[in-house]
This record gives C-alpha cells, sequence and structure tokens, in this order.
C-alpha cells in the first residue's frame, strides 16, 4: 500500500489544460478529490466539465484532436505519464454517461461483459447480482436478467450502466449529468445510490442542476468561461460553504440563478 | 402623379403582368413535366429491358424432325419398353449404341428413359424456325404462313427458360442447351470472390475506421481504395491473368497441391477467377463496410472503452457485431456485383465450351454472365433465345441475392 | 443487500494498482493484420500498374512496335502488325460520347426532380429502381442494346444506313447504363445545397423551376461536374456492351486523308471495335503468352487505365478544390 492510494484523495488533477485542435477547453484546472465523497462539477453549458471529467479516465483520447497537458495523479502516478496504459486507468476510473448507454444486449451481459474483459475469474452470477444490489436494480430486474438491457426504463438502464461500472470495482465513478435524460422520480433513486456508492467508491459527477449538486455533493466545482470560451476553476470547495457563502460574485450570481 | 411613378419602376404592371405570371406558370409545368418524364422514362426503360427479355425468352418454335415419329409407331409414348427398345436398336449405329450401353445399360433403362433416347437419337427434333412472345401472340396467321413453308415441321409454344434448361449441362445443340454448368461456376467463383473479399474487406474497414490515426500512410490507402472502385473491372481481369492465372499459376491450377496433372494445368480455373473478382469487390466491400461501421454510435464505444475494454475487444464486441447487418447488406451488394461480372472473367480465361460440372477451385469453368455473352455473340437466332432465357435466370438470381440482402438487413437491424 | 455491500468492500479497498502499459502482443498482431488488409488495396494498384507497364513496355520493346506508329498510325491489324491506336480509341471516344449525350441531360433531369420536386414518397419508390438499373449487369444491356436498340435505330434509320453491329446502340446503351450513376451523384450534390438558399430565392420571388436551375443548379455545380466526368470514366471502360453491340473488329483507315473524309472517322451507324472490345475480343480466344496479342492487350490496358484513372481524379479534384463553403 502506498501513500496515495491511502491518502485522503483519490485523485488530484494539477494544471490540467485542454486543446481540442487550437481550441483550448479548459485552463489551469487544478481539482483535488476526496476520497469516498462526491464531487460536483457545475457551470453553465460549454464551460467544459465534460472535459474536465473525461480527463479523468482518458476517455479524451479516443478523440483524435484533443491534446491534454498537466498532470492527473491516481495511485501516485500520473495518468499523462508516457508509461501508463489508458485501459489500465479505465478499468479503474468507471463511467456513467449522460444518456443511458447499456449494450445492445441481456442485462446481464451488461454487467458480465466488463468483467469478463478484464479477466474476471470468479463466480459471474454472484458478480452479477452483487452488482445489480449495488446500484439497487437487483429487486426490479431479477426475473429478467436474460432480457435486452433496452426493454428497461431509462432511470433503469442508468443504473444499470452504473452496476456496469460498478462490477469492474473501480476507485473513482465519473458520472456526466447522469440524471439529465431521467424523470425526476427516478432522478432521485439515482441521487440516493450515489449517497449509498460513497460508502464504497469516490464518485465526480457532473450537473448542471443547481439543486442536485447542493443535495448530493460534498465538495462543488463551479467552472465558468470568458469570451474565449475556454473553460477554467472559478471556485472549489465544500458544497455547503459554497452554496451558503460563495467566494466570488461570478458564482454567487451562478448559484442564484442571475446567471447562465 | 403616384400613377406615372408607380407604372415606371420597371415591373410589369396590370394585363402585362398577369401575361407575365402566366408565362412564368407555363414554363414551371412545362419543366416539370419534363423532368418527370425524365424520371418516369429511367423506370420505363427497366421495364423494357425486361420485357424485351421475356419477350425474345418464349414463343412459338417450328419443330422439325429428323425422321417422323409417325413412322416409327403411331403413339411413341404409349410403346412398353421393349418395343422402343427395339426401335431404337433398328435406328442408331452399332457404335452409338456401344456408347450409350457404356453409360448405363440401355436395356436396364426405364420406359420413359428410353422414350427420351428415341426422341434424342432417333427422331432427332430439331428447331428450325423461332418467334417472340409478341409475334406468337400478335401474329399467328403470319407464324402459320411461315410454318408452312418448312417440310415437316410442327409449331410448339417453347418457354425457352424451363427446368430442363436450368439443369441440362451446356451443349452446342440449342434444343438441349443448359445452364447448370454456368451456374455452378457462377456460384464457386462468387463464392471464392466473397471469401477473399469479406475478411480482407472488413479487416480494411475495421482498419481505417477505428485504429487509423489519419497519418500519411493511412491517406494513401484511403485514396487509393477510392480510386481502386473507378478502375474499370476488365484491368482488374488483366491483373488477374498476370498475377494469378500466369504468375501464380503454379498455385491456381492445384498443381503444387498435386490436385491436376502439370502437364495439361493451367492457370485459368475458379480459383484465379474467384480471386480476381475478390480483388475487383474488395474497394466496394470496403467502402460499405466503413459505412456500417461509421454508423456504430459512439455511445457503445465509449461504454465499452470506460469499462476498461482495450481496441480490439471494443472492436470486436461491439461495434463490429453492431455493424453486421450493414457490413452483410454491403457484401451481398458486393457479391452480386461479381456474380454478374463479365469482361474480367473472359481476360482471365473462361472455358469457351464446358459440359463436366465444376468439381472444385480448380477446375475449368464458365459462368452465367459470360455463357450469356456466349450465346449472344452467336448470329443463329435460337442462340439469342437461349441468350434471352439465360439472362432471366441471372436477373431472378440476382434479385434473390439482393432480396436476401435487404430482409437480413431488417431481420438483423438492430432495435434499441 | 448490507452484506453484498461490504462484499464489495474487498477489491475496492485497493491492493497494489500498476498503472503501468503491458504489452498486449495479441492487440498488436490484430492491429498489424488489420493495417494489411488496408495496405493490400495499395499492392493492388501498384500491381496494375507494374502489370500494364510490365507487359506493354514489353510491347513497346518489340521490333514491329514503335511508340510513334500507335499513337499516329491509322490502322490497328495485329495481323499485318499495324498498331495505330486511333480506331480503337476513336471508338471508345466515340461510343462514349454518345453515352454522356443520353446519360447526361436524363440523369440531370432525374436528380432535379428528385431533389428538388419529388414527394418523399415518390422519392423512395423511384430511387430504388435506379438501383435496380444500376445493379443489372452489363451484359445484360449488351443483349438490350443488340437485340432492342440496333433494330429500332434500322427501323428509323434504314438498313442500309445502320449495320447490325454499329457504335450508335452501343453508345446509348452505355448512356442508359451511367443514368444511375450521373443521377445518384448530382442528386447528392443538389440535395447537399442549403435549405436557406432555396428559401432565398423563394423569397424573392423566383418559382420553383427557377430557384432549382438558376439558384440551387449553380451551386451544386461542381458535384455535377464531378458526376458527369465519373460517368464519363465508367463508360470508357465499359466493356460488354461494346463487346456485343458495337463491332468485332477495328474501323480502320488507310491514311488520316482517309479517316478525315466525310468525317467517316464519326459515323454511328457503321461497327467500330472500342479498346475494350478489342482486348475482350484478343483473350477470349486461346491467347498465348509472350504473344504479340497478349502484349498488345496490356499496351491497350494501359492507355485505358491511364485515362479512367485520370477522369477519376479530376472528378475527385473538383470535388475537393470546388467544395462549397455553405
Ligand atoms: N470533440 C470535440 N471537439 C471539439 N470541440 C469540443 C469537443 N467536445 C467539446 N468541445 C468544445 O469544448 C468546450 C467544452 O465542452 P464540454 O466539455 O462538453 O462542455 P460542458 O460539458 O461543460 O457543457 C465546448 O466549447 C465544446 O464546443
Ligand atoms: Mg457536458
Amino acid at each position: 500500500m502506498n501513500n496515495a492510494s491511502n491518502g485522503k484523495y483519490a485523485a488530484e488533477a494539477h494544471d490540467l489544460n485542454i486543446y481540442y485542435g487550437s481550441f483550448q477547453a479548459a485552463r489551469d484546472i487544478n481539482l483535488l478529490i476526496e476520497r469516498q465523497k462526491i464531487t460536483a462539477l457545475i457551470g453553465p453549458s460549454g464551460c467544459g466539465k465534460s472535459t474536465v471529467l473525461r480527463a479523468f479516465n482518458r476517455m479524451n483520447d479516443l478523440i483524435p484532436s484533443a491534446r491534454t497537458t498537466g498532470d492527473v495523479h491516481f495511485h501516485g502516478k500520473n495518468i499523462y505519464d508516457r508509461d501508463v496504459d489508458a485501459v489500465e486507468v479505465r478499468r479503474r476510473v468507471g463511467m456513467v454517461f449522460q444518456k443511458p448507454n447499456p449494450f445492445p444486449k441481456s442485462i446481464y451481459e451488461n454487467i458480465a461483459w466488463g468483467a469478463r474483459v478484464n479477466g474476471f475469474k470468479g463466480n459471474v452470477d454472484d458478480l452479477v447480482e452483487e452488482s445489480l444490489r449495488g446500484a439497487a436494480l437487483w429487486d426490479e430486474v431479477k426475473d429478467k436478467l436474460r432480457q435486452s438491457g433496452y426493454s428497461l426504463s431509462g432511470g433503469q438502464q442508468q443504473r444499470l450502466c452504473i452496476a456496469r461500472a460498478i462490477a469492474i470495482k473501480p476507485d473513482i465513478i465519473l458520472m456526466d449529468e447522469p440524471c439529465s435524460a431521467l424523470d425526476p422520480i427516478a432522478t432521485l433513486r439515482i441521487e440516493e445510490l450515489m449517497k449509498a456508492l460513497t460508502r464504497q467508491y469516490t464518485i465526480i459527477i457532473v450537473t448542471h442542476n443547481m439543486q442536485q449538486a447542493a443535495r448530493v455533493s460534498d465538495y462543488t466545482a463551479f467552472f465558468t468561461v470568458k469570451d474565449d470560451r475556454t473553460g477554467y476553476l472559478e471556485e472549489f470547495g465544500a458544497t455547503k460553504e459554497m452554496f451558503t457563502s460563495p467566494q466570488s460574485q461570478v458564482t454567487e450570481d451562478y448559484i442564484t440563478g442571475r446567471f447562465g | 402623379m403616384a400613377g406615372d411613378m408607380r407604372s415606371n419602376d420597371g415591373f410589369p404592371q396590370g394585363e402585362s403582368y398577369a401575361g407575365f405570371v402566366r408565362k412564368r406558370r407555363r414554363v414551371g409545368t412545362f419543366f416539370r413535366t419534363l423532368f418527370l418524364l425524365a424520371t418516369v422514362l429511367g423506370v420505363v426503360i427497366l421495364a423494357v429491358l425486361v420485357l424485351d427479355v421475356a419477350n425474345d425468352a418464349f414463343g412459338y418454335v417450328a419443330i422439325q424432325n429428323q425422321v417422323a415419329p409417325e413412322s416409327l409407331a403411331e403413339d411413341l409414348e404409349e410403346l412398353p419398353q421393349e418395343e422402343l427398345l427395339a426401335i431404337l436398336t433398328a435406328n442408331i449405329s452399332a457404335g452409338r449404341l456401344r456408347a450409350l450401353n457404356a453409360q448405363a445399360l440401355v436395356a436396364e433403362r426405364s420406359q420413359e428413359e428410353v422414350l427420351a433416347l428415341v426422341v434424342s437419337e432417333v427422331v432427332r427434333p430439331k428447331i428450325v424456325e423461332s418467334w417472340s412472345l409478341a409475334e406468337s401472340i400478335f401474329e399467328r396467321a403470319r407464324i402459320e404462313a411461315e410454318l408452312a413453308t418448312i417440310p415437316n415441321a410442327v409449331l410448339e409454344f417453347k418457354a425457352w427458360l424451363n427446368w430442363d434448361f436450368i439443369t441440362a449441362p451446356q451443349s452446342s445443340d440449342p434444343t438441349s442447351a443448359g445452364i447448370r454448368t454456368a451456374i455452378l461456376g457462377s456460384i464457386w467463383v462468387t463464392l471464392i470472390a466473397f471469401l477473399v473479399a469479406t475478411p480482407l474487406g472488413v479487416g480494411a474497414a475495421t482498419y481505417l475506421e477505428e485504429y487509423s490515426k489519419g497519418g500519411k500512410l493511412d491517406g494513401l490507402i484511403e485514396t487509393n481504395i477510392n480510386n481502386l472502385a473507378g478502375v474499370p473491372s476488365i484491368i482488374y481481369g488483366m491483373l488477374g491473368l498476370a498475377v494469378f492465372v500466369r504468375f501464380f499459376g503454379q498455385i491456381t491450377s492445384g498443381v503444387v497441391f498435386g490436385a491436376a496433372d502439370p502437364s495439361t494445368a493451367n492457370g485459368r480455373t475458379i480459383l484465379a477467377a474467384g480471386m480476381t473478382l475478390g480483388l475487383l469487390i474488395l474497394p466496394l466491400v470496403i467502402i460499405n463496410a466503413r459505412e456500417a461501421i461509421r454508423a456504430t454510435p459512439r455511445a457503445f464505444r465509449e461504454a465499452s472503452y470506460g469499462l476498461g475494454a482495450t481496441k480490439w475487444q471494443t472492436t470486436w464486441h461491439h461495434v463490429l457485431p453492431n455493424a453486421l447487418p450493414g457490413i452483410l447488406t454491403g457484401v451481398i451488394l458486393s457479391v452480386s456485383r461479381a456474380f454478374g461480372e463479365t469482361a474480367p472473367l473472359i481476360v482471365v480465361g473462361v472455358s469457351t465450351f464446358i459440359v463436366v460440372d465444376p468439381a472444385g477451385p480448380f477446375s475449368k469453368f464458365t459462368t452465367l454472365p459470360v455463357q450469356i455473352f456466349q450465346w449472344t455473340a452467336r448470329p443463329q437466332e435460337e442462340f439469342q433465345r437461349l441468350a434471352a432465357a439465360a439472362i432471366l435466370a441471372l436477373l431472378f438470381l440476382l434479385l434473390t441475392l439482393n432480396a436476401t440482402a435487404i430482409y437480413l438487413r431488417n431481420r438483423f437491424a438492430r432495435r434499441y | 443487500m448490507q452484506k453484498d455491500i461490504s462484499k464489495a468492500a474487498a477489491p475496492g479497498i485497493k491492493a497494489e494498482i500498476d498503472l503501468r502499459r503491458r504489452p498486449r502482443r495479441g492487440e498488436q498482431i490484430i492491429q498489424s493484420t488489420l493495417w494489411l488488409c488496408g495496405l493490400l488495396s495499395v499492392l493492388i494498384t501498384v500491381g496494375i500498374v507494374v502489370v500494364l507497364f510490365f507487359d506493354a513496355l514489353a510491347f513497346f520493346g518489340l521490333d514491329e512496335v514503335t511508340l510513334a506508329e500507335f499513337f499516329t498510325g491509322t490502322a490497328w491489324q495485329p495481323k499485318i502488325l499495324q498498331f495505330g491506336l486511333f480506331p480503337l480509341f476513336n471508338a471508345t471516344v466515340l461510343t462514349s460520347a454518345i453515352g454522356l449525350l443520353v446519360a447526361v441531360p436524363l440523369g440531370l433531369m432525374i436528380a432535379i426532380y428528385l431533389s428538388e420536386y419529388a414527394s418523399p414518397r415518390a422519392r423512395n419508390l423511384l430511387k430504388p429502381t435506379m438501383e435496380i438499373l444500376a445493379g443489372v449487369p452489363t451484359v445484360v444491356f449488351g443483349y438490350f442494346a443488340l437485340n432492342f436498340i440496333t433494330p429500332i435505330l434500322q427501323g428509323v434509320f434504314g438498313r442500309d444506313v445502320v449495320e447490325i453491329f454499329n457504335v450508335a446502340s452501343a453508345g446509348i446503351v452505355i448512356g442508359i447504363l451511367i443514368i444511375p450513376t450521373i443521377s445518384s451523384m448530382s442528386e447528392d450534390a443538389l440535395s447537399a445545397t442549403p435549405r436557406a438558399l432555396r428559401e432565398g430565392a423563394y423569397a424573392l420571388g423566383a418559382t420553383r423551376l427557377e430557384t432549382a436551375v438558376r439558384v440551387v443548379l449553380p451551386a451544386a455545380i461542381s458535384g455535377i461536374a464531378a458526376a458527369v466526368i465519373v460517368g464519363m470514366a465508367r463508360a470508357v471502360g465499359e466493356t460488354m456492351v461494346v463487346a456485343i453491340a458495337a463491332g468485332a473488329g477495328p474501323r480502320n483507315f488507310s491514311a488520316w486523308g482517309d479517316a478525315l473524309s466525310g468525317l467517316s472517322f464519326l459515323n454511328p451507324f457503321k461497327a467500330a471495335e472500342t479498346m475494350t472490345g478489342h482486348m475482350v475480343r484478343i483473350s477470349g480466344g486461346d491467347l498465348s503468352y509472350d504473344s504479340i496479342d497478349y502484349n498488345s492487350i496490356f499496351a491497350i490496358g494501359m492507355m485505358l487505365f491511364l485515362m479512367t484513372m485520370m477522369l477519376n481524379l479530376i472528378s475527385r479534384w473538383i470535388v475537393r478544390r470546388f467544395r462549397e463553403e455553405y
């Protein structure tokens, strides 16, 4: 066990700059992600929240024009070091997307697949059950594991995607506006689930719903842009404090709805 | 004063305005009709093409028997096997009888078989004149008149496309010629083209869509594929002739596998032809497969990578299965292109006349389109009719292939 | 539920995690294999070029053949060792030109109708018809030329004017054959023009026809030009139709004066063998390697390849160079 994995922070971003071609989408981002807490990234649309989130599991590698400088420390290593394998990073940093995106396979296979490609040798049935319970979906689907993931409702699909992510036992789960395609009740269930998951996992969530950030997160990072459309971190701190006494005027305007 | 200004603003007014609008309308309607007619013409041409072929493939024929059946017996078909046998032996040479016995003892054949032998060996019906379907329907009187000038002839309605035609081997006699050899050759050649082009094409498409980083060489590959799609098919024939038939003749003839006799074998085989067509359709397969792969939603790729899957795991488990219906459709369309190709096969060297079924990749062969070409190239009307019948068979097979493609696309179309 | 979560806890409290890159042999092998598949297409082109040039060089290296004669001679008669490309080239140009004369106006009108006039239902009916037309094997079109178009031409112009094998009927059918190519590429170009362009024209009081012909068509002209050139390349390379219907021997001339007198080289109703038609006829017989015939068709093939390649490159260049910036 090394220091980083036992330290207070699950991941640390230092001086991140992210570009799409010649356009800079994020500038000088410094973020400390506390272990087993929920960190929310908020800000007006297009300010680079998703871009920064995806920097934590090198998802931006998949976009040919994207380029990243700076460090993301994870398990005592900068994941952008030359000798780091993006595949290994992603296996440790799970991700849930804005639109539920189950594979066009059965519910069972949706969960088993990720584990299998990562060399899981244990009992798959148990893993599926355990993950579905972890995602609070078990009771609803236990009788139809062989049905397509697409037979579920939107909220159930999203929980299936969460179950799929936790089946590979990541350290951190990234969620990019996981509730934006869901109705309020389904949203509530996911929020409860997120809280339960912090017993196990560190969560970074992107949301543009202020109430949601206030409800679920422990820390909030507020991003915004100026005229150059490059996102930067305006304010970062404990959620309670930020929502009661924001340090910056811009943050206050945004939180109180006067902007964005 | 105000009225003056209006009439001087340069635009037509009053009656002349109404006339102007009417003229624009008329011109608009005229061209609209013209464009529509052009489009309808496209449909009409297709219909005329099919009707023309069908018109040539059915109709009356005048059959002249070399020996009148009445001179042999009152009603041949009613005769028992023994009597037919007697007629047969009495009317053919001893050598011919030996040859027939060598195939299977004539005496032991059934009544029907012997009857067929009597007809083909003794009566020897010959088509001396034939008419198209339209002539048969509308010009019966003229046909009767022409028939009267042919001694010993009977009129019979013939569907040139019939089951015997499909199952009989090639023959120089239009009455008994069939397309079985050609269909089997086509199937063999197309199968090999399919086996060559599918893995290579899908592999290349996968590389270009999923792996390529857009470097110089990747750009070259890409441009090159688009250019290859525009190369005339006959050029592929020359490539096949020089490379597969000549350079790799030892392999394509099957000599190195001990599958052929080195003294007579050459590379003009099914294998060489199939590989040539495989290269010919490769760009098509690649272009279609790329489109299908590209249509796979990003979300699946992201979900897969997000779970720590490698590129190949993502490609193999998610991208390709998702693209499969599209790839299949593209492959079948490309294969049907191969099925209809003629020119490259002639250059590669089909056999001009072959009556034995192809037995494997090292066989000599002919194909249905080539057969059509060879019949079309002969001046006698009967061969044109054979060509027409073969065209109907070809179009039917192609239609089946394409319908399969559409069925597969709908059947496996993903619902999510 | 509680129990399960605690069970799940075990791997979460991390053992040593190693993020370092590890060699993935399988992945590398697969990637290289796929790359080779892509590279093969380049090898095909290289193969075509090498094969054609190699045997064409062998042809030009023969004592009986000179480059000058190849390009300026007016007769192609291998039997008496005359190798002037002109008769074959002329027939190819003639059939292609007739084909374009048929296909360009028709193809364009169809494209305009489908993109500017047709209802979605009509389009869904008509487009597949065009695709079927495009999928009919060319040997069938050859049959059609010989047994349908030629009799019609003979009926109209007289049997003494129109030979059984003639350039006109092959050309017309080539035109039919490339209509789908031209119409579908042109339609793509027309539909790619932005709505705003059309709406701007309508807002000025233009009729549908004026919008289509004066606004949309000029905006899509580069795509249409590319379509016509691709159609031209197809016409030049088309083989079976000309092999069946255009003629089974070159239309030779004793000298240029002979060719030009009365413009007899342009007569569409007489037979003339094209480059592709000649290649098919020569290779249809039993061709022995290293014969002058064998080498000669490679020389013709090389010319054909260069012609079509050039046309395809020009079309690509037009598309790139004049890509509309909307
Ligand atoms: N794949 C991409 N290529 C180019 N620009 C992109 C890409 N993805 C996002 N951007 C740009 O980067 C900026 C930030 O985008 P994003 O991170 O998605 O914002 P958010 O999630 O905060 O709405 C935006 O200006 C967006 O247009
Ligand atoms: Mg976003």
